[in-house]
């Protein structure tokens, strides 16, 4: 009975979203506000809709309700409940309702929170996203409905993947699909303007924060998945520039584009077509994300049981968003004008090279990761395309864009001067070229690798704290009572720099120093790594709850002292016939110790690796930071400000049409 | 600056960054494009030998044998039709079995042993890896090709 009630649910949420998408547009255009009142009450409708389809499979998942094919297939009586509910998005259908989920999540959002918006700007935005929506709603009752029932019910369910049962893997897709599902609101704002033919700054303010935000959770959301492989794999990397890697970093690429494009915009009113392009670049980035994991072109933990319908369903669909919106686009872009002017040195050129670049980067991620696709495809052979390219083509392109990110704060918008910048920044150019020359001597061997990627990171840091004392002079006075007053945008801004320094950190000092071996060891062998002194003391058999496991214990100690005690796992979950490595990390803030168990080797000895990573949490934190300072960026005066003014006027006298 | 010229400057400032990204790409593709072939094509010399590549098909059954290091596995990849044989030291993924897929990556020496710096680990108990399947795939077409006339 409840899988049904999901079923009717997502039904009426198709119809809604149908109406949703066809009544305001047609409104809009027509100029009938009845048609765009439907907007908001639709949007909202729809949520609710969805929300309970989520809660009914939610429901069967928890419940073990073995009659629907996607709870047999994806979850088993054994799984913890926790884990039984994450299932729930566990799945390819699972997954997708997700993604809806989301979808009319944000839709309601800007539903609510747009009370000072012209009705007109409102009936597009929501329109636009209701046709997303339908699109997405199509596709899952027709390829993939999450409520499919099996007759007769199974026994028992197939359990989860048990690389997923995690608690990582349990918040890392709920994040990303905000992020990718939250540049849906920044597409539908951009094709709102350009159907109304308004590119003006105030479309760029109302975009900005909804855009900021959905690029927060996309941080956080990369930032697990890369977490989740380092401690979940056994393989102690980061990130592999695996296609599944690239599809949500793509995304990212070109949202941190967009984020600072429509700074642009909104202040200066320039870039107004670049920042639209963006814009559409971003979500069709999220879309093919989607295609690439979803449709079974790329094998990984992401791609379930394939179905060519699914892939091709998709392909058209980003076929007509992409192809659609740049139509729209080359009509009605010539017209937008191109707003405040500038000089070839100030704020807003440094932006554009910036944007140039990171749009080049991603540019060369999309060609590694879609030409081995293509030429299999075309059967011109089978290829692949390893991290030696993205790294080789990626970091070039990066640091300048790196350099530019210290110097943009500081310069004027309109016009700025060379001789001054250069004035300005001296302290902070000799601050980083003398940390990046001692920090590796006095670490050890000095590299110009080494040196180039801390010149980079103190740069940021440096540059960073030059532009703060600058906001604090008054006249040849330092005034630290202007610190609190300095606006929380400002901070933001600078908490994502600094973010990027300490991942520039972390990357360079793990890729320099980090020390990985894989051994056999015999009862009682010692290992030395990373100053530490390793002893493997063998293994136990301990039961899991849905699992078995061989625990080893590896004692570690610092010169004869013994420290602590590690318990690296290789589990086997008898219902999937899986083994599955569980490595014991013993984690800091200046390094980690890793250690994973290979296999047994002879009677009592096992193959092992040995781990060293220094400074891979700051890889993490840097990103933690990123996120933080565009949270902080959404606290700023102006859109609380915005927010009060809203509730004390009422919604029509706050809007100018 | 004229609005003419300062156009012109940033169109050539967007083409030096394009092609800089291009001669990035064409220059990494150059030396970091790995092919992939099957044991037959091996065997048959059609792999180089001073670069590195990728094999797949599945590891024979009672081929693995490991060293006295306990570290160092030698095992044979077998596409059905010929076999090849394949030496890895360190640690191999969870999922390597015998009569499995396997996707290795790594260097054909002069007497004809691949040794392999990477193994590629498989997510899944029941899935082949697609260079694997092709490569089966690839050595029944030789062969039915071979028994038809």
């Amino acid at each position: 009975m409840i899988p049904e009630i999901g079923q009717f649910a997502l039904i009426l949420a198709l119809l809604l979203s149908i109406v949703q998408g066809v009544l305001p547009l047609a409104g809009a255009a027509r100029g009938n506000p009845v048609w765009m009142g439907v907007a908001r009450p639709a949007s909202r409708g729809q949520f609710l809709f969805v929300a309970l389809a989520f809660g009914c499979l939610a429901y069967s998942f928890v419940t073990n309700d073995f009659s629907v094919l996607n709870v047999a297939n994806n979850s088993n009586s054994g799984l913890p409940v926790p884990y039984r509910f994450a299932a729930t998005w566990g799945s390819h259908e699972g997954s997708m309702l997700l993604w809806v989920f989301m979808l009319t999540g944000w839709s309601a959002a800007v539903s609510i929170a747009s009370r000072s918006l012209p009705e007109e700007m409102v009936a597009r935005v929501l329109g636009v996203m209701g046709l997303i929506g339908t699109g997405f709603l199509l596709f899952m009752l027709l390829t993939s409905n999450p409520f499919d029932r099996l007759f007769p019910a199974a026994q028992d369910g197939r359990d989860m993947n048990p690389l997923l049962q995690d608690p990582g893997m349990v918040i890392h897709p709920p994040m990303l699909y905000m992020g990718y599902v939250g540049f849906s609101v920044a597409f539908s704002f951009a094709i709102a303007a350009l159907l109304g033919g308004k590119l003006d700054s105030t479309w760029a303010r109302w975009s900005r924060p909804w855009t900021t935000l959905a690029w927060c959770f996309l941080t956080i959301g990369i930032m697990l998945g890369s977490w989740w492989a380092y401690y979940e794999l056994g393989w102690g990397g980061w990130w592999f520039w695996d296609p599944v890697e690239n599809a949500s970093f793509m995304p990212w690429i070109v949202g941190t584009a967009l984020i600072h494009s429509l700074a642009v915009t909104e202040r200066r009113g320039a870039f107004k077509s670049w920042t639209v392009l963006l814009a559409i670049t971003a979500f069709s980035l999220s879309l093919l994300g989607t295609f690439l994991v979803r449709s079974g072109v790329l094998t990984s933990v992401h791609a379930f049981a394939t179905d060519p319908k699914r892939g091709v369903f998709i392909l058209i669909f980003l076929a007509i968003v992409t192809g659609g919106s740049l139509v729209l686009f080359a009509v009605r872009a010539p017209k937008v004008g191109l707003g405040g002017k500038f000089e070839i040195v100030s704020r807003e050129s440094l932006l554009l090279g910036n944007n140039v670049l990171l749009a080049a980067a991603c540019g060369s991620v999309l060609l590694g990761t879609l030409y081995p696709l293509f030429l299999d495809a075309l059967q011109l052979g089978k290829i692949s395309v390893g991290p030696p390219y993205f790294d080789s083509v990626f970091a070039p392109l990066m640091a300048p864009a790196i350099f530019l990110m210290g110097v943009g704060p500081l310069a004027r918008w309109k016009e700025a001067r060379i001789p001054d910048l250069a004035m300005r920044l001296r302290w902070a150019a000799v601050i980083a070229v003398v940390s990046a020359i001692l920090v590796p001597l006095i670490a050890g061997e000095w590299t110009l690798m080494k040196s180039f990627g801390y010149l980079l990171a103190f740069w940021v840091f440096a540059a960073s704290l030059t532009s703060i004392r600058e906001r604090l002079l008054v006249g040849t006075q330092l005034e630290w009572s202007r610190l609190g007053q300095l606006p929380r945008g400002y901070w933001g801004m600078i908490a994502a720099h600094v973010g990027i320094g300490v991942f520039i950190i972390g990357v360079t000092t793990v890729k320099s120093y980090e020390v990985e071996r894989d051994v056999r060891m015999d009862i009682g062998d010692t290992v030395a790594v990373g100053g530490y002194d390793l002893k493997f003391e063998g293994t136990e058999e301990v039961a899991g709850p849905n699992y078995s496991a061989a625990r080893g214990t590896v004692v570690v100690s610092r010169n004869g002292k013994a420290v602590r005690t590690l318990h690296p796992e290789k589990r086997f979950y008898p219902v999937q016939q899986s083994t599955m490595t569980e490595a014991a990390i013993d984690s800091g803030l200046f390094g980690d110790l890793y250690v994973s168990l290979g296999e047994p080797v002879g009677d009592r000895a096992w193959s092992v690796r040995v781990y060293s990573k220094p400074f891979i949490t700051w890889i993490w934190g840097g990103c933690v930071l990123m996120a933080l300072g565009g949270f902080l960026a959404l606290t700023d005066r102006r859109y609380r400000a915005s927010l009060a003014q809203r509730s004390a006027l009422p919604a029509h006298a706050a809007s100018p049409s | 600056m004229k609005p003419r010229h300062k156009r012109i400057a940033i169109i050539a400032g967007g083409v030096v960054a394009l092609s800089v990204a291009v001669g990035l790409v064409l220059n990494a593709f150059q030396s970091n494009l790995v092919f992939f072939f099957t044991p037959s094509q091996v065997v048959a010399k059609e792999a180089p030998i001073d670069r590195t590549f990728r094999i797949g098909g599945m590891v024979e059954v009672g081929s693995i044998k490991r060293h006295a290091d306990g570290l160092t596995v030698a095992f044979r990849v077998t596409d059905t039709a010929k076999t090849l044989d394949v030496v890895y030291t360190g640690v191999l993924p969870d999922l390597f079995r015998e009569g499995k897929g396997v996707v290795a990556q790594g260097r054909l020496g002069a007497d004809g042993l691949f040794k392999a710096s990477e193994v590629l680990a498989k997510h899944d108990e029941n899935y082949m890896p697609p260079e694997a399947a092709h490569a089966i795939e690839q050595a029944r077409k030789a062969g039915a090709t071979v028994k038809q006339p």
